[in-house]
């Protein structure tokens, strides 16, 4: 089977429903959305907490009810989607094949694609802690999915791995649902996870987070018996004679987010050593021409709030390319992560294309206290942001008035950590 | 009464069954473990050795070579992915290089066909990634890559299908001689026999030790891997081997039939035969030979680390005899590498003592050597996809994106004469869970595909063994999971097994 399509948006989560929307509302008709999962929303189900949509619509909504105010609207708009359907190859010419129960091996052409596939976690294999390999050891995330959506609870005493946000969650989570979490060990000096999620999943519930700490051996002959964690020293390499054993039998492990390219390499797409991601214009426009990329899939975002600003501006980007009304990709200003940043999103601006503003979104690499984020044009300083705090798990929102830069003749803006006395 | 029993459904035990399904004999294959190949035979290098390694004259380097001649037929006839790489034994050093010479002389006396050494262009062009220090190499173009659960799934099913009996589960805790038969107790049940054979791997001393005089010791020597994604699969064509040393073939980089990479062995003898922990050490080591052999090794490209035991025994040869104070039990001991490479040999060598033994073997008539093949839909043209899911929708539900599995695939795994009950088990079968991700998505889904297949709570599925529970108890519930359930599954796997 061959169809047509003006936008084929692959993946629903929060990326994928705010792209095909925006794609719709911007006048083009064909707009198709695909995702493997049997509901749409992605991850954003599973996330029964609350703190969804503070940005954007000012009030506290959990995951399922963030999703269902797009789901609602994708609805409204009558914009067709397929569920339990897996893309299993995207061409740079644009033709992706995707497979599912009812339709079985379709084809299909599409004028511009987005791609919104989200991450998934890094799992224990990648760390190689050593030990045995028990039953009772879990990414957070699919833990999260084992208690919020399937119903059954994941153990009775339990240790997690990292302080990124969904570790966290789940220890709060995992807590409400009668479980001791025993300890929260961080290998970093400081936490990767947002500081409101500190405050309320771990100090409200007096869980303990061992900061510069690691795993350092896993022991469990079936189901997992306990863990050996150690304090490590500044090369991130386990204390010799600070190993404590924690019996527990119940491991998460929320050790970071890998964005799921492996369609954007299999349509050879160029690819960010720093974000995992595809490297994206000011119009989320990836290395091939009108093949589009948001959210997760680009760089791992903290807030989905930013995850749906970023697909709107990428859905109606897909629009205008379709309708032959955004400029081609064209490098007036390349953006560069300086010092103290590891990256920034975008990574190359076309300024015909820039409407009122230019956003930027950006990671510290470490944690700055009372420090200058400056924007330089070239050599010359454009913005001074004073910051009280930069931590490498919250995202830095940017904003760039687009005149300022529509103005000068440009080749490089660099967003850097202001050094010490300049 | 069984005719022969057969303890240990390890790749050896379920050769030797296959090899003995073509004769009118009632057979039975006792495992302790929920799943066959679920010890030794799923934790090593993969290998199908040429067979230059093994000292002339020994069985060791008789059978690896005969095993090896075997392997294209059989795989072909059981559907098992098997490919001839090659392998090449590097010398990075001076003083190597005789050892390359040593090893080809070596090869040579065992008969090992095609062996080549090979100078710096030779070994650059077949592996453009070898180490700069790499100076000369010896090619076996007759070494391959396998899955060895894969083969030992396929053997026990074929086995099955031409009338032997599998018992999972299922322990054999003693042994008596009472006339002329061997009584078995296993688990609580008796199970009598004419003839026994001991491939009981890690544990074929112990039961040699239950009715026969002490002859050999199992010394397990522990082998840690990693396995690293396929992104890097293509780093090497060939086995590539550094020289070996005292303690073994020494770590090996090489592609696994699957499109990973596998790096290992190191070479650690232990007192324990269930300790399977990976060590820090162990885990550097690798890496740090293994980065040896090639120019980069992308060490952050680790998806999952595991160890194995080899069973050894003292005297470095396979033990394969009938115990001279047990007449009727038959040893097959000691099968450390080559062992998989060697085990369709062996099952051939103990048919022959069994014919030495005077034991009545008529052909069977209807001996079917082929198994119904296995669908891998990820390696279907598109048409063939296409005509698969218009046959069965369930080829259209795909459940595990990083290794491309449906549905159909797991369900049929399950379905099959030696089914999958376990998640690990249908990980060995049909592959969801051994990708990049490691079953952070599928898991939850495969597990709901046993429960609902086997009628199972979804809190039922186990990992593995019995005790490796995975969910406890329904969320805001306060009973919490009775391990009686589990030993029911326990029970359940070893009737649904020998039911059929």
């Amino acid at each position: 089977m061959q169809a047509e399509y003006d936008v084929v948006v692959i993946g629903a989560g929060p990326a994928g429903l705010a792209a095909a929307i925006e794609a719709k509302k911007n006048g083009v008709e064909r707009v198709l959305l695909v995702d493997r999962d049997r509901e749409l929303g992605g991850i954003l189900q599973q996330c029964i907490h609350n703190g969804f949509g503070l940005h954007l619509f000012k009030e506290e909504l959990t995951g399922p009810e963030y999703a269902e105010r797009f789901i609602n609207e994708l609805k409204e708009l009558h914009i067709e989607y397929k569920l339990e359907t897996m893309v299993i190859d995207l061409s740079k010419d644009k033709v992706i094949t995707m497979v599912n129960s009812k339709d079985g091996l379709l084809t299909i052409k599409a004028k511009a694609i987005v791609l919104a596939m989200g991450c998934r976690e890094r799992t224990r294999g990648a760390l190689n802690i050593p030990g045995t390999r028990p039953s009772g050891i879990f990414t957070a995330g699919t833990a999260q999915r084992f208690v919020n959506m399937e119903g059954y609870m994941v153990g009775k005493r339990a240790v997690i791995l990292g302080s990124g946000d969904i570790g966290l969650i789940m220890a709060r989570r995992l807590t409400l649902e009668g479980a001791k979490v025993l300890a929260v060990v961080e290998l970093l000096p400081y936490s990767s996870g947002l500081t409101r999620n500190i405050v309320q999943c771990l100090e409200d519930f007096e869980i303990p987070l061992y900061l510069s700490h690691t795993i350092t051996r896993i022991k469990g002959k079936h189901r997992l018996e306990g863990v050996y964690i150690a304090g490590v020293d500044g090369n991130r390499q386990p204390l010799e004679g600070t190993e404590v054993y924690i019996e527990c039998d119940t491991l998460l492990l929320s050790v970071g987010l890998i964005p799921e390219n492996e369609l954007s390499k299999a349509a050879n797409i160029e690819l960010d050593t720093a974000t995992n991601g595809p490297i994206v214009s000011e119009s989320m426009e990836t290395s091939i021409d009108g093949i589009f990329a948001c959210g997760n899939v680009v760089h791992v975002h903290d807030l989905a709030d930013y995850v749906t600003l970023e697909a709107q501006r990428a859905g109606v980007s897909a629009a205008e390319y379709v309708k032959g009304l955004l400029w081609k990709k064209r490098t007036d200003i390349c953006i560069r992560a300086g010092q103290g940043v590891r990256y920034v999103v975008p990574h190359f601006v076309n300024v015909d294309n820039l409407k009122d503003t230019l956003e930027l979104f950006m990671r510290v690499d470490d944690v700055y206290k009372d420090k200058n984020l400056l924007i330089k044009l070239d050599d010359e300083i454009l913005t001074t942001m004073k910051k009280k705090r930069l931590v490498p798990g919250e995202i830095e929102h940017i904003e760039i008035n687009a005149k300022m830069l529509k103005e000068k003749s440009v080749s490089v803006l660099t967003v850097e950590v202001q050094k010490e006395g300049a | 009464m069984y005719d022969i029993a057969v303890i240990g459904a390890g790749i050896v035990g379920c050769s030797i069954a296959r090899a003995l399904s073509k004769y009118q004999l009632k057979t039975v294959l006792i495992e302790k473990e929920p799943d066959i190949a679920n010890c030794t035979t799923k934790a090593n290098s993969a290998i199908i050795h040429a067979g230059y390694d093994a000292k002339p004259g020994s069985l060791k380097a008789k059978l690896n070579v005969l095993g090896n001649s075997e392997f294209d037929e059989i795989c072909r006839n059981l559907d098992v992915p098997f490919k001839r790489t090659g392998s090449l034994v590097v010398a990075l050093k001076d003083d190597e290089v005789a050892t390359i010479h040593n090893l080809f002389d070596q090869g040579q006396k065992n008969e090992v066909p095609g062996m080549e050494i090979l100078r710096q262009s030779e070994l650059r062009r077949i592996e453009p990634n070898i180490s700069d220090d790499a100076l000369v190499a010896l090619y076996a173009p007759t070494c391959g890559i396998i899955g060895p659960w894969e083969l030992a799934v396929a053997m026990a099913e074929n086995a099955v299908d031409n009338g032997v009996e599998i018992m999972l589960n299922a322990q054999v805790k003693n042994i008596m001689k009472i006339g002329n038969r061997y009584v078995l107790s296993v688990n609580e049940r008796k199970i009598y026999a004419k003839y026994v054979i001991n491939c009981a791997g890690l544990n074929a001393d112990e039961i040699n030790n239950m009715v026969a005089f002490p002859k050999f010791h199992i010394m397990p020597r522990r082998g840690e891997y990693n396995i690293m994604d396929k992104s890097i699969g293509k780093l090497v064509n060939t086995v590539v081997f550094q020289c070996p040393s005292k303690l073994g073939k020494g770590v090996l980089v090489s592609p696994t039939v699957h499109g990973n990479l596998l790096i290992g062995p190191n070479s650690e003898d232990i007192n324990e035969k269930d300790n399977f922990e990976t060590t820090k050490e162990g885990l550097r080591y690798i890496i740090e030979t293994a980065a040896r052999s090639v120019k980069k090794l992308p060490t952050g490209s680790v998806i999952t680390a595991f160890t194995g035991l080899r069973a050894r025994c003292e005297g470095d040869d396979f033990v394969i005899e009938e115990a001279s104070d047990a007449k009727g039990f038959i040893n097959v001991a000691g099968i450390e590498s080559p062992g998989l490479t060697a085990a369709p040999a062996i099952a051939d060598y103990v048919l022959g003592i069994l014919k030495e033994m005077q034991v009545e073997m008529a052909e069977k008539s209807d001996y079917e050597e082929k198994r119904r093949p296995v669908i891998r839909f990820n390696e279907l043209t598109n048409a063939g996809k296409q005509r698969l899911i218009e046959q069965d929708s369930r080829y259209g539900k795909i459940i595990c994106r990083c290794e491309t599995v449906t549905e159909g695939e797991i369900v049929d795994a399950i379905h099959r004469n030696v089914g999958a009950r376990t998640l690990d088990s249908v990980k060995r079968r049909v592959r969801p869970g051994s990708g990049r991700c490691q079953g952070g998505f599928c898991s939850p889904r495969v597990m709901e595909i046993l429960a609902r297949e086997l009628g199972l709570d979804i809190s039922k599925v186990v990992k593995d063994h019995p005790e490796s529970y995975i969910l406890t108890a329904q969320t805001k519930e306060t009973n919490m999971f009775d391990l009686n359930d589990v030993n029911f599954i326990a029970r359940e796997c070893v009737t649904n097994a020998s039911r059929i």
